[in-house]
């Protein structure tokens, strides 16, 4: 994860000690997988996506009335899951730990 | 009374993102095991992740809500706030500012002060940062309290309690990461709210053409339409009240280039970068977004305008600021209500949170660590930084209720920008660029900066000098805060003794530390590089601003 930019001297002794009391680096990108954004906006749009499309399927005439004629629910609820399913597939394409950017 | 018709459905929604945000606060604690893990994410963060969060820390809910208002407003000059007042400066800081801040290493906004001046301009600053930082906390929690009042019938004090709460548990625990994790999550739960809303209501007026013509038809008039029409000197008619000099320099270049170029709430997400290139492009992945978020809010805007009779009339509930909470509620089933309430709840804990892990930096690494208490361990600073987080908390809620005495929490937000950002600028782009400017100029600058802000401020209110508009006054306070931090730095630098050229090294223009090596492989990638994506953003600006002259 430390690159040598992240050497340049600094002359300042506060900003050395910062720098030095670095992790173990390897254990740091474990854990950055398991915290991979990608993964977890990916299952949050999801999981809405199921709520609003299920919504959308029974959704009653006044409940289109009010949205001007769209079936809100329907249209958004699918529009998230093709969503999710993109953060999930380039999460799973490009796990955090080989990743370049 | 507005009052949404929510079900167990909003709610489920509303939990289920309470889980996630709280969950990213759990898993990111286990990133943690130095103070600059928590500060600053260990600086290892990805460009588009930091670009995003960059984003996110601004669009808060203040900024939302605000903008749609100024949307119904003022029309289509809000566009003014987006691109002139954020790209340029955005551009600006990624392209030639971010290799002074994270080249030099410094870990935050007024440690680069210590670093180039002296230790009175570091504490100075450091002070003043941390005051603006849980002031807008503040701000923050108490208008989020207010909606959720006005939405869901919550007390006042519920409200502020749970919001706070929450903010804290995830900052206390994953700090800077938790934080920027959040903004990425939240900026994507924003745009799921807010994408459907707008084609909704858009359908509703009979799209862009049906609701130009309806909008000709409203108050605002065909002048609701325009951005630079009217904004002559002497012949201001613009909705802004505001001419085109204190737009291009009051609103372009002195408050945009100092809030966005040297807020550490913005900045610090930069500096969790993994590398210089990433760093510098953070703002400018960033300026994508910003260019076309107007249309989130200054459609509602209009559209609110449009369709709400009353709107910005005598009824409290139907103030500008609730353009979008009302075409929530006039639009939306359940459902897509509750996604749009998770949405702006999101905005309003982002902005909390954005404030608050910065103070919190602030507060160890410029006040706690070399003045206070010095030279001890890592993890007694890793441990102090989780009390500063618990005590800005504290003291923000606090300060919510100093923003309750405020009638306009905009204004409110302005002006302390005019104060704290826009004199700040002023001695960071004379002090980045003139080597000779000298320690004690950096302090005077600043002193005389905040007073010419106020100086202005006070004219306005007392009536000593006419404005066309409160906005108006607060672009020619920046430009005066500017102009007067300006002037004196240059006095004082040639009456003091400036520092030896040898102690500037990674901190003045020509004395850049690069990567060593010069940039990877895949940093220097055409679309990697920092001028073409900068380039990008201002030209894409610049063919947007002639489609609505």
């Amino acid at each position: 994860m430390t690159d040598d930019s992240n050497k340049v001297p600094t002359g300042d002794p506060l900003i050395e000690q910062a720098e030095s009391a670095g992790g173990d680096a390897e254990s740091d990108s474990r854990a950055l997988d398991l915290l991979d954004i990608r993964r977890i906006i990916g299952l949050l749009l999801g999981i809405y996506g199921v709520i609003l499309f299920v919504l959308g399927l029974g959704a009653s005439d006044a409940d289109i009335e009010k949205a001007a004629g769209i079936n809100v629910n329907l249209w958004a609820g699918l529009g998230m899951l093709v969503a999710a399913a993109v953060f999930i597939a380039w999460a799973l394409a490009r796990p955090l730990s080989r990743a370049v950017d | 009374m507005l009052r949404l018709d929510t079900n167990l459905v909003d709610y489920a929604i509303l939990a289920i993102y309470f889980v996630f945000v709280l969950g990213i606060g759990f898993i990111a604690k286990r990133t943690i095991k130095t103070s600059l893990d928590y500060f600053l994410s260990g600086r290892s963060l990805p460009a588009w992740i930091t670009g995003l969060a960059f984003i996110s820390a601004n669009l808060g809910a203040l900024e939302l809500l605000g903008m749609a208002a100024n949307g119904a407003q003022y029309g289509v000059a809000t566009l003014h706030f987006y691109w002139i007042g954020a790209v340029p400066a955005m551009v600006f800081l990624g392209i030639v500012m971010m290799p002074f801040y994270y080249g030099s290493k410094v870990r935050s906004v007024p440690e680069y002060l210590r670093l180039r001046f002296n230790n009175p301009t570091h504490v100075f600053n450091a002070l003043t940062f941390a005051l603006a930082t849980v002031l807008i906390a503040g701000v923050n929690l108490y208008a989020l309290a207010l909606v959720l009042k006005l939405l869901l019938g919550w007390p006042i004090i519920l409200g502020i309690v749970v919001a706070a709460a929450i903010v804290l548990i995830y900052i206390t625990l994953g700090g800077l990461s938790s934080a920027i994790y959040n903004e990425v999550l939240q900026f994507f739960v924003i745009l799921a709210a807010l994408i459907p809303l707008v084609v909704v209501a858009l359908t509703d007026v009979g799209g862009w053409s049906g609701l130009q013509e309806q909008v000709r038809a409203s108050g605002l008039g065909d002048a609701g339409l325009h951005t630079w029409e009217g904004t002559g000197v002497g012949n201001t008619t613009n909705p802004i009240g505001a001419s085109w000099i204190p737009i291009v320099f009051g609103l372009g270049f002195v408050l945009s280039f100092g809030y966005w170029t040297t807020n550490f709430a913005e900045v610090q997400r930069a500096l969790s970068a993994k590398s210089l290139g990433a760093a510098r492009r953070t703002p400018l992945i960033g300026a994508f977004p910003k260019i076309f978020i107007p249309a989130l809010t200054i459609i509602p805007g209009l559209v609110a305008l449009v369709t709400i009779k009353g709107l910005g009339g005598d009824d409290p509930d139907l103030q500008y600021n609730n353009a979008i909470p009302l075409l929530m509620n006039e639009y939306l089933p359940n459902g897509m209500l509750g996604l749009a309430l998770a949405g702006l709840i999101a905005a309003f804990m982002a902005g909390v949170a954005a404030n608050v892990s910065a103070f919190n930096t602030v507060v160890t690494y410029d006040l706690w660590e070399p003045y206070v208490r010095q030279g001890r361990s890592d993890e007694y600073y890793l441990r102090f930084g989780r009390i500063a987080t618990v005590a800005g908390i504290g003291i923000g809620i606090g300060t919510a209720g100093i923003a309750s005495g405020y009638d306009n929490i905009m204004n409110y937000i302005q002006l302390l920008f005019s104060f704290f950002n826009a004199p700040l600028f002023a001695t960071f782009i004379i002090g980045m660029f003139w080597k000779r400017m000298t320690p004690w100029a950096g302090l005077a600058g600043l002193i005389a900066g905040t007073i010419g802000a106020a100086a202005t401020y006070a004219s306005y209110k007392w009536e000593i000098i006419g404005f066309g508009s409160e906005l108006e006054s607060a672009f020619y306070g920046a430009m005066v805060a500017f102009a007067a931090d300006a002037i004196v730095t240059v006095i004082v630098s040639l009456v003091t003794k400036p520092k030896p050229v040898s102690e500037l090294q990674g901190l003045v223009y020509g004395m850049a530390n690069l990567e060593e090596g010069g940039p990877s492989a895949s940093e220097s990638v055409w679309y990697r590089s920092p001028k073409v994506l900068g380039i990008g953003a201002l030209g894409i600006t610049a063919l947007l601003s002639l489609a609505f002259i």
